[in-house]
C-alpha cells in the first residue's frame, strides 16, 4: 500500500526531542562551556567530539542533572535518559556479579535486554570486575537500556573493542537505533566512527564550535579550530 | 547472677558484632575500612562527658560521632581536603580531649577497650533493638551505596539521593560504633568494622553472599570471642577481636 503523501510529510518533520540554549558551566571560575546551543531530533544518532578537556563530558553531566548549570536544557516532556558513563576500573574482585549489578536496575526484563545487547546467560553469575572490557561495556548498556529509555548518553564508546565476532560498540549502537527506537547521543575520540555511523556531529572546545552532518560539518577548516593542528581525515562513504 | 550478666553479654555482642559485620562489608568497598576505625575513637569525648556528669555514655558517644560524621559529610563538599585528612584531624583532636578529660585511669581503660562484664538488660535490649534498626534501615540503601562506590554519575544518573543515603549511612555507623564501645571499646571497635567484611570478601563472587557472610562472621566472633576469654579469664574487648582475625586467616587460606 502507498504510503499517503501527508504522512509522509509528518514522517519526514523532525521531532526535537533535546534543545539546549545557552548553555554554560563552570567550575571554581574556569568556564568548562560557554553559550552552547544545539537541538536534536528524535531517532538520530549525534555523535560529540572534542579534544581532551574540551567538556564533552561535563555536557553529558549537565544534561543529566548531576551538575549545576546556567542556561536552558530542554528535554521533551518525560522524556527517559538512558545513560552509559565512561567505562570505569571495577576493582577485580569485587564480589557483585552482573546478575546482581542489573538488578539494582528496576524495568525491563532482564533476559530480554541481554539478547538485545548479545550477552550470554553464563556471565551472569560472573563477578564484574572479571569481565572483559567489551563485555563490561555491554553491561552498562543493558543496565542503561533496562530503564526502557527513549534516548541513550553513551560516553566513549571504546574503538576497536571486539564484542563477538566481528560487531563493534557501534554497529550494536546503530542496530539498538533501529530496533528499539532510540536516539542515541555519544561522544567520541575517533572522527572516522563519526563519518561511519552519526547523522549529526556536534563539535566541541568550551564552545560549539560546528554542528550538523559530518560530511558538510566537518571541514578541515573546523577540525583546525577543534584541535588546534591539522588533522588528517578522509570521509568515509560506505555506511 | 553471673550467669545472667553473661547471658546479656552474650547477646549484645552478638547484635553488635552482625551489624558491624554488615555495615563493615560496605565501609572495606568503599575503602572507609581506616575511616572507621579513626571515627570510632571520636566517641572518646562524650564517654568522658557521661563519665563526668554520669550520663549514658552510648548517648554520649553516638552524639560526638554522629556530630563527627556530619562534619566530615559537609566538609567534603565545602573543601578542597582529601577526606582521609579531615577524619585525620578529628582524630586527634577527639584522642586528646577524650585523654584529658577522663580522668581516671582505670574509666580510660574501660572507655578505650570496653568492659561487656557490665553490660545490663537496658544495654543488652539497646543493642538488639539498635541493631535490627541497622538492618532494615541498612537493607534499604544497601543497593544505592554499592552502586554509588562503583560509579557517582551511575547512581546519580539512576535515581539514587547519594548525598542522603551516605549521611545515613554515616548515622548508621555512628550507632553501631556507639553500641560497640561497651562491647570492645573505642579502641578496637573499628576492628570489629572490617574485619569480618575482610575475611567475607576472600570468600564471596556475589554481594548477597559477601553481605551474609560478614554478618554471620561479626556475628560469630563477638560471642565466640567473649566465652573463650570468659574461661581463660582474659580481656574479653582484644580477645573478640583475635577470633576475628582467625577467621581472616581462614579465610586467606580458604582463598588460595
Amino acid at each position: 500500500m502507498a504510503i499517503p503523501e501527508q504522512s509522509a510529510i509528518i514522517l519526514k518533520m523532525p521531532d526535537t526531542i533535546l534543545k539546549v540554549e545557552n548553555l554554560n558551566v563552570e567550575f571554581d571560575g574556569n568556564k568548562i562551556i560557554q553559550d552552547l546551543s544545539f537541538e536534536i531530533d528524535k531517532g538520530g544518532i549525534v555523535a560529540v567530539i572534542g579534544p581532551n578537556g574540551a567538556g564533552k563530558t561535563v555536557l553529558f553531566r549537565a544534561l543529566l542533572g548531576l551538575i549545576p548549570y546556567a542556561g536552558k536544557i530542554n528535554w521533551r516532556n518525560d522524556v527517559k535518559v538512558g545513560y552509559v558513563p565512561q567505562r570505569f576500573i571495577v576493582e577485580r574482585d569485587l564480589p557483585l556479579s552482573v546478575k546482581e549489578f542489573l538488578g539494582y536496575k528496576k524495568g525491563k526484563k532482564m533476559a530480554e535486554v541481554l539478547k538485545w545487547v548479545g550477552l550470554h546467560a553464563h556471565l551472569l553469575n560472573v563477578p564484574l570486575g572479571a569481565l572483559s572490557g567489551g563485555e563490561l561495556q555491554k553491561v552498562l548498556i543493558a543496565f542503561a537500556l533496562l530503564g526502557n529509555p527513549e534516548v541513550l548518553l553513551f560516553d566513549e564508546p571504546t574503538t576497536g573493542i571486539d564484542i563477538g565476532g566481528e560487531e563493534t560498540i557501534y554497529n550494536l549502537l546503530r542496530k539498538l537505533k533501529n530496533e528499539h527506537d532510540l536516539t542515541i547521543i555519544f561522544i567520541s575520540h575517533d572522527i572516522h566512527v563519526v563519518y561511519q555511523y552519526a547523522g549529526n556531529v556536534l563539535c566541541l572546545n568550551k564552545k560549539k564550535i560546528c554542528f550538523g552532518p559530518p560530511h558538510e560539518a566537518l571541514s578541515a577548516e573546523e577540525l583546525k579550530k577543534l584541535y588546534g593542528t591539522e588533522v588528517g581525515i578522509y570521509p568515509h562513504t560506505h555506511i | 547472677m553471673i550467669d545472667q550478666n553473661l547471658l546479656f553479654s552474650f547477646i549484645a555482642a552478638a547484635a553488635v558484632g552482625a551489624a558491624a559485620g554488615y555495615l563493615g562489608s560496605v565501609m572495606v568497598l568503599r575503602r572507609l575500612a581506616l575511616a572507621g576505625d579513626v571515627l570510632s575513637h571520636v566517641a572518646l569525648p562524650g564517654i568522658g562527658i557521661a563519665l563526668i556528669y554520669n550520663l549514658n555514655p552510648f548517648l554520649l558517644a553516638f552524639v560526638f560521632l554522629f556530630a563527627a560524621s556530619l562534619a566530615i559529610w559537609l566538609l567534603e563538599k565545602r573543601t578542597q581536603l582529601p577526606t582521609e585528612a579531615l577524619i585525620g584531624i578529628l582524630f586527634v583532636t577527639s584522642l586528646a580531649v577524650g585523654i584529658m578529660m577522663i580522668p581516671d585511669l582505670e574509666e580510660l581503660g574501660e572507655a578505650l577497650f570496653g568492659d561487656i562484664s557490665k553490660i545490663d538488660l537496658f544495654d543488652a535490649s539497646l543493642a538488639v533493638l539498635l541493631s535490627t534498626l541497622v538492618f532494615a534501615v541498612g537493607a534499604k540503601i544497601y543497593k544505592g551505596l554499592i552502586l554509588g562506590t562503583i560509579s557517582e554519575d551511575l547512581a546519580v544518573a539512576s535515581g539514587i539521593k547519594l548525598r542522603k543515603i551516605n549521611l545515613l549511612f554515616l548515622a548508621l555507623v555512628a550507632v553501631v560504633v556507639a553500641l560497640g564501645v561497651k562491647v570492645v571499646g573505642t579502641l578496637l571497635m573499628g576492628a570489629l568494622i572490617i574485619v569480618s567484611a575482610t575475611a567475607a570478601k576472600n570468600l564471596s563472587r556475589s554481594i548477597n553472599k559477601y553481605a551474609a557472610l560478614s554478618t554471620i562472621f561479626g556475628l560469630i566472633t563477638a560471642p565466640s570471642g567473649l566465652i573463650i576469654a570468659r574461661v581463660y579469664e582474659l580481656p574479653p574487648g582484644p580477645m573478640i577481636i583475635l577470633v576475628g582475625i582467625g577467621i581472616f586467616l581462614l579465610s586467606l587460606l580458604a582463598k588460595k
